[in-house]
């Protein structure tokens, strides 16, 4: 029988590794492409200070991707230890896009990035940047390929169930490329990503002005982050509006439950403000709603209606319903029963299969359910909706958050009057977790909004586990904390300590910090290596 | 488009290779990671070591990902039952390997001499452990892995927590993994001749004497082991291999000498163990002789000779099961769909030539000999 607290810890351990893992990721995405802009400016001025700014944030790059690096081991090993029937029941599927990850991308991205570490004095500065290009191209593709699995996790086009071998299996690859789920969650994540970026080298170039210190150095930064990362804010709320368009066609639950949506409300749906959801009771107290703004933006249209959560249990009750006739139909087939009238009862049903199997939970059987626990399964057919709701709150209000701040940068930066606007820049230093926190908050939305499934509509979360024991993952999450912390406490330190340094870490003599005492005593390479 | 039959034997073959092309590449990082305290006398030797492979490991490092992104595409059940099978195993290599980025590039960030000597011991741990264990994994798949398959094809297994990391060491298998770890640290010591200069590369040279013909001995040892002393799988009856993968559809026994089989019918093939026997000791005679460029060759011939020992005598099981033959996974039942492994044979025809052109390119870049001058003129890049 499923054990609740072992499936709790499975998830909180995957929840952990994943939401630990991506604090590293969109600073790699965004951070790569701005070090390309930077060592442009290098290749076509000559001016060396744009070489400089390359190497400096590149070694800020580098302490933050040796931990991208450490966590993502860990994602490819995951899949495996601990969602052993997952990888099973969808590897046909979901390992492909993996697979291609490692081959196209990060081939890609680690054999260059080896270079643009250590081959400055052996490459011409066009064949550097090249590099550093690839590194980019690499790192972004990578993005495209997770997106591109993860897409199918949200939304499992492509592929059907075979009771043969008893899992899915992928019918149309060009499907599961061009999932339009896939497509939009890509091209958010990765301007996400810039817009953390931005928000690092503005912050971090805002400290070295407040201080006084290598200003032609962070001004040039700090206009280079203003202008990529403009553009890169106003694509994340664009496309994330896409995103909700996205997902009124194909996450129904997700989109009613980030609007705490229970009744279907008249067309066009309004939208909830501030609220407090109550799954128990399944409605939402003390409710502020505008009207209309959640039918425009989730249909684009004044009469397409927004179903609420209470209707789409409706309609999983009878997708359970249905289920169980295809989990009857499958027993049969696989204990040799290949009378047509079976399969044709099969086929009829397999699209619920997945709905059946959250009965597993209540009946290992299935088909014997009673009502109460077919009552059970429908109540856990929807997301859990507070966090939703607020996830995506603080998740858009940091994104429009950002968008000022980077907006006014961008302003004052191009009238060269930054230096003066000290409010700003003290604001852009406090402001510097907002980008962290939206990315997380943006990774529950879409992965506690799939809940309760692993694959949507195919195969429940509880039943994708690894065949371990509580004490196993009691064990294996402890260390993972444990040596977790240890490395993010050892990179925060480097951080922090070669943030500090600024320029001067590269030891060229022509920075802050360097110019009062001789760059070869031992004293300052000791700080500067 | 390919047959179904004949892409799941290509699929047996790719896999093969990735896992060949990660130990001669990433497994020469390792190799090099275990060599680290015993070559290195002082901070700027280990400072040479380390950036002999200083630009080319994380790239390395990705033919481990891809061989385990590979397994999951094409064999996803032996991905599932593998990976959480051996769960602690699994995890100490994670943990093991996770020292790696980070010691490679947090190591020469401060001079304190505590703190690089705490980095030095972390890159000598993410080489042992990996090294080790994934020959201690080889050595238990001979053997059979205490798991079963159920009516839904989920994997369930025998012992649980520390208990199943015990018997996962038995004799055998940690001869297995010895075999791996000399090899492995073998390959490393052939690239550090090549790579740094006397005395350092004398010290290397050493090593690889020694390292050569101690792995000779222990794999006619395993190979004595697997020939009189232990029992091989055999499939007696199932489903043609081009049917849809149920690994619950065929009869499996137990029987002395099967995993001999293949040399009885092919002779040929003996070929493979034939290489795996004479390159380590070839490998040592090229380092005697101080030829280390042609036994950078013989070594790598030497791990595909001992790496295709392994899954040439098991073909075509990939993962016996000691409790429950019959849920045993093999090259035809435990595979992806025939579209799955069409379209990743395409991804790799094209793109695995791409990935070897540009790893060409950066170690033509990068070559030449690793000296302690030029890392103190390079003192703020250098690892």
């Amino acid at each position: 029988m499923i054990d609740p607290t072992f499936v709790a810890l499975s998830r909180t351990q995957f929840a952990a590794t994943a939401l630990y893992h991506f604090l590293f990721v969109p600073l790699t995405l965004g951070l790569s492409w701005i070090l390309v802009i930077m060592e442009s400016a290098y290749v076509m001025t000559g001016n060396t200070i744009y070489r400089d700014m390359t190497r400096f944030w590149g070694k800020l790059f580098g302490i933050n991707f040796a931990l991208g690096v450490t966590t993502g081991l860990t994602m490819e090993f995951e899949f495996g230890t601990n969602w052993a029937y997952y990888s099973h029941y969808v590897g046909d599927v979901f390992g492909a896009p993996l697979a291609i990850e490692g081959l196209m991308a990060f081939f890609l991205e680690s054999t260059f990035i080896g270079l643009f570490f250590l081959g400055w004095e052996r490459l011409s500065a066009r064949q550097h940047l090249v590099v550093t290009f690839f590194t980019a191209l690499g790192s972004n593709l990578s993005a495209l390929w997770i997106l591109v699995a993860n897409g199918w996790m949200q939304h499992p086009v492509g592929s059907s169930f075979s009771p043969t071998t008893m899992r899915m299996e992928m019918n149309s690859f060009y499907d599961v490329l061009f999932n339009p789920v896939a497509q939009v969650k890509f091209v958010h994540t990765v301007a996400a990503g810039y817009v953390t970026a931005s928000m690092f080298v503005l912050a971090i170039s805002a400290y070295y002005m407040l201080k006084g210190r290598d200003m032609g150095f962070a001004k040039r930064s700090f206009a280079i982050a203003a202008g990529f990362g403009f553009a890169a804010a106003l694509s994340v709320i664009v496309l994330g509006d896409e995103s909700g368009y996205t997902l009124g066609d194909v996450q129904k639950d997700k989109l009613a439950a980030i609007e705490a949506e229970y009744d279907t409300a008249p067309a066009p749906a309004p939208f909830t403000i501030f609220g407090i959801p109550n799954d128990k009771t399944l409605t939402t107290e003390d409710a502020i709603r505008v009207p209309g703004v959640l039918g425009l933006i989730a249909t684009r249209s004044l009469n397409g209606e927004v179903e609420g959560l209470k209707d789409l249990m409706k309609d999983h009750e009878a997708r359970i319903r249905s289920g169980m006739i295809a989990y009857d139909a499958l027993q049969h087939l696989r204990h040799g029963d290949h009378l047509q009238a079976t399969e044709d009862a099969f086929n009829a049903h397999k699209a619920d299969l997945g709905y059946g199997l959250l009965l597993k939970r209540y009946s290992d059987n299935v088909v014997d359910a009673t009502p109460e626990q077919i009552d059970a399964a429908v109540h856990d057919s929807i997301p859990p909706v507070a966090p939703l709701f607020w996830g995506f709150r603080i998740m858009v209000g940091l994104g429009f958050l950002m968008l000022l701040l980077i907006g006014s940068s961008l302003f004052f930066s191009a009238r060269h009057t930054i230096q003066n606007h000290r409010w700003l820049l003290r604001v852009l230093i406090l402001c510097l977790p907002a980008p962290w926190l939206a990315c997380e908050a943006g990774w529950l939305v879409a992965e506690l909004g799939r809940q309760p499934w692993a694959i949507g509509g195919v195969l429940p979360t509880f039943l994708a586990t690894s065949s371990l024991t509580t004490a196993d993952l009691a064990f294996s999450l402890t260390g993972f904390i444990g040596f977790y912390t240890f490395l993010l406490v050892i990179e925060m330190f480097l951080m922090v300590r070669f943030a500090k340094m600024g320029p001067a870490s590269l030891g060229t003599g022509r920075y802050h910090g360097e110019t009062s005492r001789p760059v070869a005593a031992p004293a300052a390479t000791a700080l500067a290596d | 488009m390919l047959d179904y039959e004949t892409l799941k034997f290509i699929w047996w073959v790719l896999v093969g290779t990735l896992l060949i092309g990660f130990a001669i590449t990433d497994g020469m990082d390792m190799g090099v990671g275990v060599l680290l305290p015993f070559l290195g006398k002082n901070d700027m030797d280990r400072r040479v070591i380390i950036n002999t492979v200083g630009p080319h490991w994380d790239g390395n490092q990705v033919w481990l990902i891809t061989a385990g992104g590979a397994i999951f595409a094409a064999w996803p059940a032996v991905y599932a039952a593998s990976f959480s099978g051996f769960y602690m195993a699994m995890l100490l290599v994670l943990f093991a390997l996770f020292f790696r980025p980070v010691g490679f590039d947090y190591r020469s960030k401060i001079e304190d001499p505590r703190w690089r000597n705490a980095w030095d011991w972390g890159l000598f741990v993410a080489g042992l452990v990996p090294a080790l264990i994934f020959g201690v994994a080889f050595g238990n798949l001979l053997q059979g892995v205490p798991f079963h398959l159920d009516d839904m094809l989920r994997p369930h297994y025998q012992g649980t927590l520390l208990f199943a990391l015990v018997p996962l060491l038995n004799p055998f298998a940690l001869v297995a993994g010895l075999i791996s770890l000399a090899m492995l640290a073998l390959h490393g010591a052939t690239w550090l001749q090549l790579r740094t200069e006397r005395p350092l590369s004398e010290r290397a040279r050493a090593a690889a004497l020694r390292l050569g013909p101690v792995i000779t001995l222990l794999f006619a040892l395993a190979g004595l082991w697997v020939a009189f002393g232990m029992d091989g799988y055999q499939i007696v009856s199932g489903p043609p291999h081009g049917a849809l993968p149920d690994p619950l559809a065929k009869e499996v026994v137990l029987r002395h000498g099967a995993w001999l089989a293949i040399y009885h019918q092919i002779p040929k093939a003996m070929a493979v163990p034939a290489l795996g026997l004479a390159m380590p000791l070839l490998t040592a005679l090229l380092a005697a002789v101080r030829l280390p460029g042609l036994g950078f060759i013989t070594s790598a011939l030497g791990m595909t000779g001992i790496i295709g020992t392994a899954g040439l005598s098991m073909f075509p099981f990939i993962m016996p099961s000691s409790t429950d033959p019959n849920s045993s996974l093999t090259v035809w039942d435990a595979t992806s769909s025939h579209l799955t492994l069409t379209v990743m044979f395409w991804a790799v025809v094209i793109f695995l030539p791409c990935v070897l052109t540009y790893t060409v390119w950066c170690y033509v870049r990068m070559w030449g000999k690793v000296t302690a001058q030029a890392i103190a003129a390079n003192s703020h890049t250098a690892y």
